[in-house]
């Protein structure tokens, strides 16, 4: 289980380091500068503009430079918000979108695992199709329409919920978090079902039963442990999907997070920004991986000894 | 049955499916519609009628004008052609990487197949989306790239499966007969290989292709993928959701579009996986 632990690490390392090398140069080869504005720029103050952010230099100059600063964290300057630096800015907007995300997955694990057992346990009834049918949709409508549609509903016709922003308004995160929770609660019901019915035709839920247990002990101690293992491998990737609904949520409710900072800067051709943050995401991501492969690992009993 | 092959017998357990006969007919109806949208388009989905801005549903323009006046129902007839093109292309691109890597690393094995594997691996931990954004905003927002970047981020579940399925069979008979009169492995892996794994082939092609109309929508959605005056519909739902509170047929219209043709293809998908593998149909 440690050397498996290792060896992901080790792995992960030379991954990063390729994205950020791969991620410069595609960068380097863009056409255009970063300060090809709508105004022509003078020569002159092209010329400083160039020395401070020292794109004079060879690219393998700039290269060596920029990877000697992420090693300790620096990831430059933001060419498009002159003194702030894209460390600050990513430090700015992550709280919010790790918040957004936490709640998005709380709600998608909440409705997600409860619907999904419990359709696992009535299966072929009432209590199975509703759920599944609804999952169904969760999966067939996007964020980027969800999202609106919520809006449109309970923001603008029915009036109960704030129609955007994040923290201003009582219960202005309540939406935001539901469009984005919402696919995945789809997902994870479906996957906790299917878990959940391999699981109970098994020999030992039959032992389980046949000691007595009561029905609620059987389905929590021995059927959930093994039936959520799919849901568990879920997560990790599901992180990458969170984040590409974060751009989507965060700029359909216009919170200001590190999701709509990307799109933004995208957008602007805010180059160093872009970079930063697309190395800073693919460490998330590999992060987040790792600990979902390593959760279902150590749920697996079978595993577990390895 | 007279004729028990793998097809017919698939193809027996899928007429009797209901949601995907429905979800196949839906989509035959809208190929025929986006095929033949300059045709049936009432209106250019150009044509601008600025005298009557936005205007909703009537007799002359079935599903409202938007706010330029151009005719919403003949725009998301062309945004069909968009939409749906962007679905196969960019699947299809996909099914060839994802074929030939999976045939290539699971026939040959060994060496050459972990580190093949051990490539997508590393692919599928890596935040794609972020790598299209960034190729589209490096070479611009070209069609004929967004169907090259969508396809090369999803072909990597397409190699796995075909992987599998090769390895399964390359101890078969057949194979080893093939390989004792000395087929070269080109032809193996045409004459002898691939047709055996048509049917997961085609499972998850039709699976695919609404993930790719989603990625394509979702990039529409933020800017980055069709630019105007052509649309898609993931265009249209972006100009729908921006004047939502005034014109909300603007958004609902498009968004029931699109919500339908991915109901469809994910019926029609599931009832394809169900007839052709009958041992996964039971969960």
């Amino acid at each position: 289980m440690l050397t498996i632990f290792f060896k992901r690490i080790l792995l992960a390392i030379p991954v990063l380091f390729a994205v950020a090398s791969i991620t410069f140069f595609l960068i380097k080869i863009a056409p255009g500068g970063p300060f090809d504005a709508d105004r022509a720029v003078s020569p002159q103050v092209l010329k400083n503009l160039n020395e401070t952010y020292n794109l004079d230099a060879s690219n393998w100059e700039q290269y060596v430079d920029y990877m000697s600063g992420l090693i300790q964290g620096d990831l430059g300057p933001s060419f498009r918000f002159p003194g702030r630096s894209v460390t600050e800015m990513i430090a700015t907007g992550l709280p919010v979108t790790f918040e957004l995300a936490f709640y998005a997955i709380l709600i998608a694990l909440l409705m997600g695992v409860f619907s999904g057992v419990l359709a696992a346990l009535k299966r072929n009834t009432f209590l199975d199709f509703i759920p599944m049918a609804i999952a169904m949709i969760g999966i067939c409508v996007p964020t980027f329409l969800m999202g609106p549609l919520l809006v449109l509903i309970f923001g603008i016709n029915l009036e109960l919920l704030p129609v955007s922003g994040w923290g201003q308004l009582s219960g202005d995160k309540l939406l935001p978090s539901i469009t984005l929770g919402f696919a995945y609660a789809a997902y994870i019901a479906r996957l906790s079902r299917g878990g959940m019915l391999e699981v109970l035709n098994q020999d030992f839920i039959r032992t389980a039963r046949a000691k007595g247990l009561t029905e609620r002990m059987v389905v929590i101690k021995h059927a959930m442990q093994g039936g959520l293992i799919p849901v568990v491998s879920f997560l990790g990737p599901a992180i990458a999907g969170l984040l590409a609904g974060s751009f989507v949520v965060e700029t359909i409710f216009q919170i200001p997070g590190l999701g709509r900072f990307y799109v933004e800067a995208a957008f602007n051709r805010d180059y160093t920004m872009i970079l930063g943050t697309t190395i800073f995401f693919s460490a998330m991501i590999v992060f987040f991986n790792l600990l979902s492969d390593l959760a279902a690992l150590w749920l697996n009993p079978r595993s577990r000894d390895a | 049955m007279k004729n028990n092959s793998l097809w017919s017998d698939a193809l027996y357990r899928l007429s009797r499916n209901r949601a995907a006969m429905l979800g196949g007919f839906v989509l035959i109806m809208l190929i025929i519609c986006a095929a033949l949208a300059p045709w049936i388009a009432p209106y250019s989905y150009s044509f601008q009628d600025l005298n009557l801005g936005a205007s909703p549903p009537s007799s002359d323009h079935l599903l409202g004008t938007d706010i330029l006046g151009r005719d919403l129902l003949s725009r998301i007839l062309y945004g069909a052609r968009i939409s749906l093109l962007v679905g196969f292309v960019a699947t299809g691109v996909a099914l060839v990487i994802g074929v030939s890597w999976g045939i290539v690393a699971g026939y040959i094995g060994g060496r050459v197949d972990s580190i093949m594997m051990r490539i997508v691996d590393v692919l599928y931990g890596l935040p794609f989306i972020i790598f299209i954004i960034l190729l589209m905003v490096i070479f611009g927002r070209n069609l004929w790239l967004l169907f090259g970047a969508i396809g090369a981020v999803e072909w990597l579940t397409m190699a796995r499966i075909v992987r599998g399925q090769v390895m399964g069979l390359k101890n078969q008979e057949f194979v080893l007969a093939a390989q004792a009169m000395g087929v070269s492995n080109l032809s193996m892996f045409r004459r002898h290989l691939l047709p055996n794994i048509l049917g997961p082939i085609a499972v998850y092609a039709t699976l695919t292709i609404p993930q790719v109309m989603l990625l394509e929508g979702f990039l529409s959605f933020l800017g980055l993928g069709i630019q105007p005056p052509m649309s898609s519909w993931g265009t249209l739902i972006k100009d729908g959701v921006e004047s939502m509170e005034e014109y909300s047929w603007l958004l609902i219209y498009p968004g029931i579009t699109f919500t339908i043709t991915l109901f469809a293809l994910n019926f029609f998908g599931d009832g394809l996986r169900d007839a052709l593998d009958p041992k996964t149909s039971d969960n």
